[in-house]
């Protein structure tokens, strides 16, 4: 589970030598720093005295978990992006909204099969609706990668006004294509409703977000630390001029993850599409501020950084939604700052930067 | 020293298209009452006034000190709600209008100390990410506290008698234009733009503005010369708020109204990047030429689409480049035009004409020689 830190291992080892050595040293590299790890349950056993009964702190938890996996999902190709290429996407929330039209459109050709009551019927069309999602969100960030963001790597600035723009062109096409009202994005049918643990109630979607979450991060965990290919990124991240000195071609590397970062905002976005069920143009933008907050918490380019990022956002939307409703938006502005007040370039952060 | 350059801080043009836009630009603003008739015309004027002033502030911490917020509406939204409120509270007098004033500069103050004393130590590139979910977040608080702010539908306010049409210094007209007080609501626009942009000039061109341009350039050696970077940021972005907030104001003053729509949406955010941009980063003077290009071309550029989407869609297979030309889409061909222009235009306007003087001296030299 906490394998994923790896891009910050460097860093890691300093710090946990420097607080007496937690982890034992021997297991290849999971010489962690836990400190980090440790914010979740604590965030989640301190609102326990706040909210009073247990099964609604339950069904709260669990609902934050699920919302925190899915803002994993997308931030994961962020903070790939922006850890490998030092690129700072503006533009990643096109390609969220992108994933979540997508599967509209496709979900609503598939409409016998989502209106089955039967979990693994709804599947079969959910599953498709993310592979299509992911190869047109992975198309379109492939011709992002080449017109928009290759004439300005290395130059922040310009990347920021740059992506900003393509932000605006792609939010303009969305709205010629799909139009620019509400478009519905309903739940299929076994996948509405709740389970009933004890007192507390589950929403069945949660559970799904929860395993694709837990999916997408397994998978990426496995790639980055078992792979040749995660050995390369993680490697480029570290020391991006050292990789190619050593014979890599840096910039497929590059153009690779780009892609794949895309693939999976267009895959969180089905899943974001689904959790609001409702799709506006702006949906991109409106992900961008969580997104940002999630990776900056993470400390710009950790992967084990985000998903502590995302799941304390999470937790904290859900919290603070059920105890003071109007302080939700300003609570994550809070978590962030507390959280840079204790390690001011996030919590795992990432070495050469 | 002569009195024109004291006044320009030195920054003069430098190119003679520039020179002459410009003069036709201030000659143009400051009769507008008396050349354009009609009450769009000099709406237009005046918020050609507005956004001089929301801009050049913007100039100075893009342009300038090479940072990038996406807060810069929040602090003109803070400006136009605290002339709103003050004056919906208190009633329509001058005191109201000062207290507003007043309190807003000082929010705006607080404000952006604390983004940028908490974001700027860090890396500038938190900055533009921070800056994105405070200004998130102001604009949902402002539509949520409705008793304050009126909500959604905003804030319908009335001015001193002073500056309200009903009110006439003369009831003869003076060529052709009742002298009223929107006229003098206009001037006092006008005045306050003129000296709050030449303020801004000065700013750019003093000492503590070339240390701005040297944190630009290369911020670790502007460090290692023994400048606070951190400090003169800070500073950079407190003034650009401060003036940002002035510009809110005066855009409360001539609406009598605000809204989140109309002073903290993040549209507005993108037209002044695309202004900026546009016209020019770094040369304040681009803000002036960007702002009247912009508003000009926005309607311009609208009735233009809706020419061209009509002939489309009378093809029939053109209906969907019918749908791009629809003038509901203009802001899809104000981010291509963006983008193009960060990228074969990285100096806008003002520094390709600036870049065109130099080259052409440059000839006459070699040709002297």
């Amino acid at each position: 589970m906490t394998q994923h830190a790896a891009p910050s291992v460097g860093n890691a080892v300093q710090k946990s030598a420097s607080s007496g050595g937690a982890a034992s040293p021997q297991r290849m590299g999971t010489n962690i720093d836990w400190k980090p790890l440790a914010l979740v349950p604590a965030l989640a056993l301190f609102v326990v005295p706040f909210i009073g009964s247990g099964s609604t702190w339950l069904t709260l938890t669990v609902a934050g978990l699920a919302m925190g996996m899915i803002i994993f999902i997308i931030a994961s190709g962020l903070t790939l992006v922006f850890g490998l290429m030092d690129v700072l996407n503006f533009g990643h929330g096109v390609f969220i909204a992108l994933g979540a039209y997508v599967a509209a459109s496709v979900l609503g050709l598939m409409g016998d099969w989502t209106a089955s009551g039967s979990m693994l019927v709804n599947l079969m069309a959910v599953l498709p609706a993310m592979v299509v999602a992911m190869a047109v969100a992975a198309a379109v960030g492939l011709a992002f990668e080449r017109f928009i963001v290759r004439p300005v790597y290395g130059q922040h600035l310009k990347q920021i006004l740059i992506t900003m723009g393509g932000m605006i062109i792609g939010e303009e096409l969305i709205k010629v294509i799909w139009g620019a009202q509400q478009v519905p994005l309903p739940l299929p049918e076994a996948m509405r409703g709740t389970l009933l643990l004890g007192e507390a109630a589950i929403g069945k979607y949660r559970v799904v977000a929860v395993v694709v979450g837990l999916v997408v991060f397994g998978a990426l965990a496995w790639t980055l630390n078992r792979t040749k290919i995660g050995l390369l990124i993680r490697a480029g991240v570290q020391d991006r001029e050292m990789v190619e000195a050593l014979g890599y071609r840096i910039r497929q590397l590059f153009i690779g993850v780009f892609v794949v970062g895309s693939a999976l905002a267009g895959l969180g976005g089905v899943m974001w599409g689904l959790f609001q069920q409702n799709l506006v143009p702006q949906m991109g933008a409106q992900v961008n501020v969580l997104i940002f907050i999630v990776i900056i918490i993470g400390g710009l380019g950790s992967t084990g950084g985000a998903l502590i990022g995302a799941l304390l956002v999470g937790l904290m939307v859900n919290y603070t939604g059920f105890l003071i409703p109007k302080a939700a938006l300003f609570s994550n502005i809070a978590l962030m700052v507390a959280v840079l007040l204790w390690r001011p370039q996030g919590v795992y952060p990432v070495a050469n930067r | 020293m002569n009195p024109l350059n004291r006044l320009l801080s030195n920054d003069l043009p430098r190119s003679r298209v520039l020179t002459v836009l410009l003069s036709g630009l201030l000659v143009a603003l400051a009769f507008a009452p008396f050349i354009f008739h009609g009450v769009k015309a000099l709406d237009v004027a005046a918020k050609v006034l507005v956004f001089i002033v929301l801009v050049a502030s913007f100039d100075l911490l893009l342009g300038f000190t090479g940072i990038v917020s996406f807060a810069h509406t929040m602090f003109f939204g803070i400006g136009a709600y605290g002339i709103a409120i003050a004056t919906t509270r208190m009633g329509a007098n001058w005191g109201a209008l000062a207290v507003g004033l007043l309190a807003s500069l000082g929010l705006s103050l607080v404000l952006s100390l604390a983004v940028g004393l908490f974001s700027l130590r860090v890396r500038a590139i938190f900055f533009a990410m921070i800056t994105l979910a405070v200004a998130s977040a102001f604009q949902t608080l402002a539509s949520q506290l409705s008793d304050l702010t009126g909500g959604e539908d905003g804030l319908t306010f009335k001015l001193p008698p002073m500056l309200s049409s009903s009110f006439e210094f003369s009831p003869e007209p003076f060529f052709g234009v009742m002298l009223d007080g929107k006229l003098l609501c206009y001037y006092l626009l006008f005045f306050t733009a003129l000296i709050l942009f030449l303020a801004l000039l000065r700013i750019v061109n003093s000492p503590f503005g070339r240390v701005l341009q040297a944190i630009r350039e290369n911020e670790f050696r502007a460090e290692a010369i023994g400048y606070r970077v951190v400090v003169y940021r800070t500073t950079s972005s407190i003034l650009s708020a401060l003036f940002a907030c002035m510009a809110g104001a005066m855009l409360a003053l001539w609406l009598r109204y605000n809204g989140p729509d109309t002073s903290l949406s993040f549209e507005i955010m993108m037209d002044v990047l695309l202004i900026v941009v546009i016209g020019g980063m770094g040369t304040m003077y681009g803000a002036a030429i960007g702002a009247a290009l912009f508003l000009v071309a926005q309607s311009y550029l609208q009735d233009l689409l809706k020419v061209g989407s009509e002939v489309a869609g009378s093809v029939p297979w053109l209906g969907w480049l019918a749908a791009l030309l629809s003038p509901d889409r203009w802001l899809l061909w104000l981010g291509v035009l963006f983008v193009l222009s960060v990228y074969y235009f990285p100096t806008g306007v003002v520094g390709r004409l600036r870049a065109g003087a130099t080259e052409g001296v440059g000839a006459k030299r070699r040709n002297h020689e």
